[in-house]
């Protein structure tokens, strides 16, 4: 269980080689379709869902612009309901305070529900340095876990996995973490389902110590929340003696009547489901029901630089809900590794940048880039996140960061330079203007390829812009620049009807977006 | 300084431009008021059929032919004796008598393992949600604590016709936040394996709704 995004190349370059991945791109596909078309069903049959898209826009910025007042007042109430109420700054205090909760009570185990706090953190890697095992019981978080692999998808975390390679993960490593997989097991989604209730019923049964997050955590009454499919959460929340649950500190919600909008506005979202199959809500500690020993560490890392941001600051509305994810056309194309981070597609986009802060690596600055700006996020985002917006706005705080930092000027910044010499004299934009008219021509008879609709574009280009026209397609050049045939028809006045600038291939293809 | 007082401070410190101090006032929420009361004849049939939707069981006995959909929930297709939990507080009426079931009382003494030897649960319900075909346990009388409706592979669950409301905010206003809350929306599922949905990874595979109308 060493896999870890740390180190990964940047978007561009991990892109290109997910692009490559022909079955990945399949998986993806049929994934994310699937899920988009069960979305807008389940959508549809609300009536009332731009007021309750607004209404959890409103109610996660009331939170967010009075969180000291809502952080206090459920601390106060998760301690009144039983709870113990730790604070975090970083990942290191959150990871050493879960740790520590676990020796004190021997466990060298503990089970997991999935989460993406503790992901953030990294509390599995902590767990393996102190010697306790942290186990993972989603079913995708169990495949990735067993597989060593890291997670691809928020809400379908082994989504880039198929089912021959799960059963192949299962009959290798299950025997190595505890009840091996059964003899002749086939890869039916069916059995493999069965393989991992039976491996991970004995964990279920003999752990003492259990590990969660919360989807929503109730300031008015200390009401954690937690919304699953599998029931694997349920196993963790109720029959462990101890449960540690990390939530983060935008998860608040003020009161619970508050709830009822986010009850219908992430299943829906999320997996497409009128109603997730189960979610579980609990006030601290229940005499003679569930764990008796309830903690709640409260996780800062990077959330208040992120509430620091005016522009930035919506996109800790987000309920985790996925949905960007699976409209993007980034993202189903290049999958969530690409992005190198915990968070991936659009809101990891804009998460990241923001909880790690900008100009300190190359991977993380290349995340505001890994978007078309398309806005199909904004439209799907349950909690109304401009993520395109955000995008724009961080674009620039990187080009910022990079021209306050010494040291070689960009590529970019050598593009521009470049462009604005052209461009300050009309000398020079005609010579330029003529040179890459003469290319278009030559590229016209020479090929390239077609756009969709048919406008012809480049291939390859040489030096500096190689690495723009890699990542799009470029159009070709018009064959005579408008300055040329000004020239040539004195304004139209001359024009013949059948001039290369009216019905050849060179103006067609500035509407491709 | 304590991480709390930190924290605390970073957020106070982020937030300079907020200058309304109520949070109501400075960002109001407008959403409709949940309607009151059970849920009208249509909306009841709606609930049957979406919890139908999940491929759960749903069976419409009268309080007179209760019982015998329990007894025959219980035994199903299975020819072998049947382990059968019945939490505190269950209706004794409905608690099935016949050589095929061996009832076992749950109650603090009933270790976890033993619950893992059960075949099936019992249990009421505290509310259903027509229009998304939910179950929503507080685990009061009848309806056992959180891991009995979790282990057994079987529950059958008892919901009054009266206990059917038409939406999550009417659930959300009638239910109370102190009680721990489960909320069952069909058996448990996966789709993680090639978005493939399988009924049943840990939680009871199969899950047999008896909603009881009047006699």
């Amino acid at each position: 269980m060493t896999a870890t995004f740390v180190g990964m190349p940047a978007f561009p370059t991990a892109a290109k080689a997910a692009l490559a991945d022909t079955q990945l791109r399949r998986n993806l596909a049929h994934a994310t379709g699937t899920i988009r078309t069960k979305r807008a069903g389940v959508v549809g049959e609300v009536d009332d869902w731009e007021e309750l898209r607004l209404a959890g826009a409103a109610i996660k910025d009331r939170v967010l612009r009075h969180l000291p007042y809502y952080l206090e007042q459920l601390e106060t109430s998760l301690q009144a309901a039983g709870a113990t109420v730790h604070w975090a700054r970083d990942a290191a205090e959150a990871n050493a305070i879960v740790v520590g909760i676990a020796q004190q009570h021997d466990a060298r185990e503990i089970v997991k529900v999935k989460s993406m706090a503790t992901a953030e953190i990294g509390l599995n890697e902590a767990c393996e340095a102190a010697g306790i095992d942290a186990w993972e019981t989603d079913l995708a978080e169990l495949i990735v876990q067993l597989g060593d692999d890291l997670p691809s998808h928020i809400l379908v975390p082994a989504v880039h996995r198929n089912r021959a390679e799960i059963r192949e993960i299962f009959l290798r490593e299950m025997g190595t973490a505890g009840r091996a997989a059964p003899e002749g097991l086939t890869d039916e989604p069916a059995e493999l389902a069965a393989a991992a209730r039976a491996h991970l019923r004995e964990k279920f049964l003999r752990a003492k110590v259990a590990v969660s997050g919360a989807n929503f955590a109730v300031a008015e009454t200390g009401t954690l929340t937690v919304v699953e499919s599998e029931g694997n959460g349920r196993m963790c929340l109720t029959l462990p003696e101890v449960l540690v649950s990390v939530v983060g500190i935008e998860k608040i919600l003020p009161t619970w009547d508050d709830l009822e909008v986010f009850l219908q506005l992430l299943p829906r979202s999320s997996t497409g489901e009128r109603m997730n199959p189960y979610t579980s809500t609990w006030s601290g500690v229940t005499p003679g029901d569930g764990p008796q020993e309830v903690h709640v560490v409260l996780l800062d890392n990077g959330r208040t630089n992120v509430l620091a941001d005016e522009v930035g600051r919506q996109a800790l509305r987000c309920i985790r809900c996925s949905a960007c994810l699976n409209v993007c056309p980034v993202y189903e194309r290049t999958g969530g590794h690409a992005y190198g981070s915990v968070y991936p597609g659009p809101i990891g986009a804009i998460l990241t940048p923001m909880l790690r802060g900008v100009g300190h690596d190359k991977q993380t600055d290349s995340l505001p880039y890994a978007s078309s700006l398309c806005g199909a996020c904004f439209e799907v985002c349950p909690v109304r996140i401009d993520i395109p917006e955000v995008l724009v706005h961080l674009r620039a705080e990187v080009v910022d960061a990079h021209k306050a930092a010494p040291g070689l000027p960009s590529v970019q910044d050598m593009a521009m330079k470049a462009a604005s010499w052209t461009l300050s004299s009309s000398g020079r934009i005609g010579a330029a203007e003529k040179v890459s008219g003469l290319g278009g021509r030559l590229i016209n008879k020479l090929g390239g390829h077609a756009a969709p609709g048919g406008a012809p574009m480049l291939g390859a280009l040489p030096g500096p812009a190689a690495a723009w026209a890699g990542s799009r397609d470029v159009p070709v050049p018009a064959e005579e620049s408008f300055r040329a045939w000004w020239e040539r028809t004195d304004g139209g006045r001359a024009e013949t009807g059948d001039g290369p600038g009216v019905n050849g291939h060179g103006t067609n293809g500035v509407g491709d977006r | 300084m304590n991480a709390r007082e930190e924290i605390l401070g970073r957020a106070r410190q982020a937030l300079g431009d907020v200058t309304v101090a109520d949070p109501a006032t400075d960002v109001p929420v407008t959403r409709p008021a949940p309607a009151t009361g059970p849920a009208t004849p249509a909306q009841v049939d709606l609930f049957a059929e979406r919890v139908a939707d999940y491929r759960a069981v749903v069976e419409r006995p009268t309080v007179l032919t209760a019982a015998d959909a329990v007894l025959a929930a219980v035994t199903g297709a299975s020819s072998g004796t049947r382990r059968i939990l019945v939490p505190p507080g269950f209706p004794d009426a409905l608690v099935p008598v016949d050589d095929r079931v061996e009832i076992i009382r749950d109650g603090p003494t009933v270790t976890t393992a033993e619950l893992d030897t059960c075949d099936g649960v019992l249990s009421t319900a505290a509310i259903g949600i027509a229009e998304t075909g939910t179950i929503v346990l507080d685990h009061g009388e009848g309806q056992g604590r959180r891991a009995a409706t979790l282990v057994p592979d079987l529950h059958v669950c008892v919901v009054r016709v009266d206990q059917v409301v038409a939406g999550v905010p009417e659930a959300v206003a009638a239910l109370d936040p102190s009680r721990p809350q489960t909320w069952i929306s069909g058996p448990s599922a996966t789709s993680d394996i090639e978005l493939d949905r399988v009924e049943g990874v840990h939680g009871p595979r199969t899950l047999h709704v008896l909603l009881v109308g009047p006699a």
